[in-house]
């Protein structure tokens, strides 16, 4: 009886993939002695088209509330918190949705961290916060992520929509004026120096500046 | 024959007070004209004040009122909005007035080096005001008129 080599098949069958990618790569150089140039560039047209229209369009469709919401781990801590905030309700039915705070507006910002968040798709894979016990114990890790992000970029979600050049300090209390004048229009500090916590709960505050 | 017309009588007497009194319009400064028997339409939520003006004691043991809103402060276990200016060590920034240093005394009196917690919830006893018309009235006396009163010219 002849022996049969275990890694015999297995061999054979990478060696018939590298032969495959050898032939393709052969195919892919050799010009087409089928189509025309002008087909060729047309289809290469359409289908860039498709894919690109195809990409934007699901990267929208991830830059949704709804897509958001659709865990549990937002839609039961961070999504209900924020419903009582003046950035969910308010006399005028203006209101912030989840992207628009936490996901950059311009093209490359907005890459940068959705590649960012493929790390929050691990962890709702593998439950990282599936519980409000381990919401809890990762709260000021996660808080401390987006309060370096709108340190880093000088709160540029928040100014999307809140311009300092808008800002009609006569319509505000005294107190805000004041705080203001004296810190934002100086460029001292940025809105999330002071404005921690108006859309979602605190973390536990001890050793965060300004903080007791 | 006498008894049980007395005690229809007793009946109808009761019935009348009782329909009387249902139908009284009681009118009292927080019940308005509503019935007694009646729930009146809720007072209309009125902002709270914000011009941000220290106010006046009242009493000199009064914990002063918060001159500015309030609204979506946090104060639990994980942090306290209020400290975020009335802190000793916050004041300078925020101009705001600081803590008493009552408030870091423990109950044996011994002061501690931060807030005593039995202190902690501000809102215990500093509490926003709102713009809201005072539904009675009150005659409450401050004490220096009450002084004055007493010994007219003023005493120390």
């Amino acid at each position: 009886m002849t022996a049969i080599d275990p890694s015999a098949p297995r061999r054979s069958l990478l060696a018939r993939a590298w032969q495959f990618i050898k032939d393709l790569w052969q195919v892919l150089l050799r010009p087409s002695s089928v189509f025309g140039l002008g087909a060729l560039v047309l289809a290469g047209f359409v289908a860039g088209i498709v894919f690109w229209g195809g990409f934007n369009t699901v990267l929208e469709a991830t830059n949704t509330e709804k897509f958001c919401t659709g865990c549990h781990e937002m839609r039961d801590n961070v999504f209900a918190e924020l419903k009582p905030t003046i950035h969910f309700s308010n006399r005028s039915g203006v209101r912030a949705s989840c992207p628009d705070c936490h996901v950059p507006h311009n093209w490359t910002d907005k890459i940068a961290r959705k590649m960012q968040a493929s790390k929050e798709v691990w962890g709702h894979l593998f439950g990282s916060i599936d519980t409000p016990d381990k919401f809890r114990e990762n709260r000021l890790e996660l808080a401390m992520h987006e309060w370096s992000r709108f340190k880093a970029n000088d709160s540029l979600e928040c100014r999307n929509c809140h311009s300092a050049a808008s800002m009609d300090i006569t319509k505000q209390s005294p107190r805000a004026s004041v705080a203001h004048q004296r810190y934002l229009f100086t460029g001292e500090k940025t809105c999330i120096d002071c404005h921690k916590g108006i859309a979602h709960h605190l973390p536990d505050m001890r050793g965060v500046p300004g903080w007791q | 024959m006498i008894r049980k017309s007395f005690l229809l009588a007793v009946v109808v007497v009761m019935a009348a007070a009782s329909t009387s009194l249902l139908a009284q319009n009681v009118s009292s400064g927080l019940r308005g004209d509503t019935p007694l028997n009646e729930e009146g339409p809720a007072a209309l939520m009125t902002p709270q004040r914000n011009s941000s003006e220290r106010e006046t004691r009242n009493y000199p043991e009064q914990p002063p009122v918060i001159p500015h809103t309030t609204e979506g402060y946090q104060i639990d276990v994980n942090g306290n909005k209020c400290l975020s200016c009335h802190a000793r060590a916050r004041t300078t920034e925020s101009k705001a007035p600081m803590v008493s240093i009552t408030h870091f005394m423990d109950r044996d009196g011994q002061f501690l080096a931060s807030v005593s917690p039995r202190r902690y919830f501000c809102t215990q006893c500093h509490v926003p005001q709102h713009t809201a018309k005072p539904p009675v009235g009150n005659d409450f006396t401050d004490i220096d008129s009450v002084l004055s009163h007493v010994a007219p010219g003023g005493r120390r």
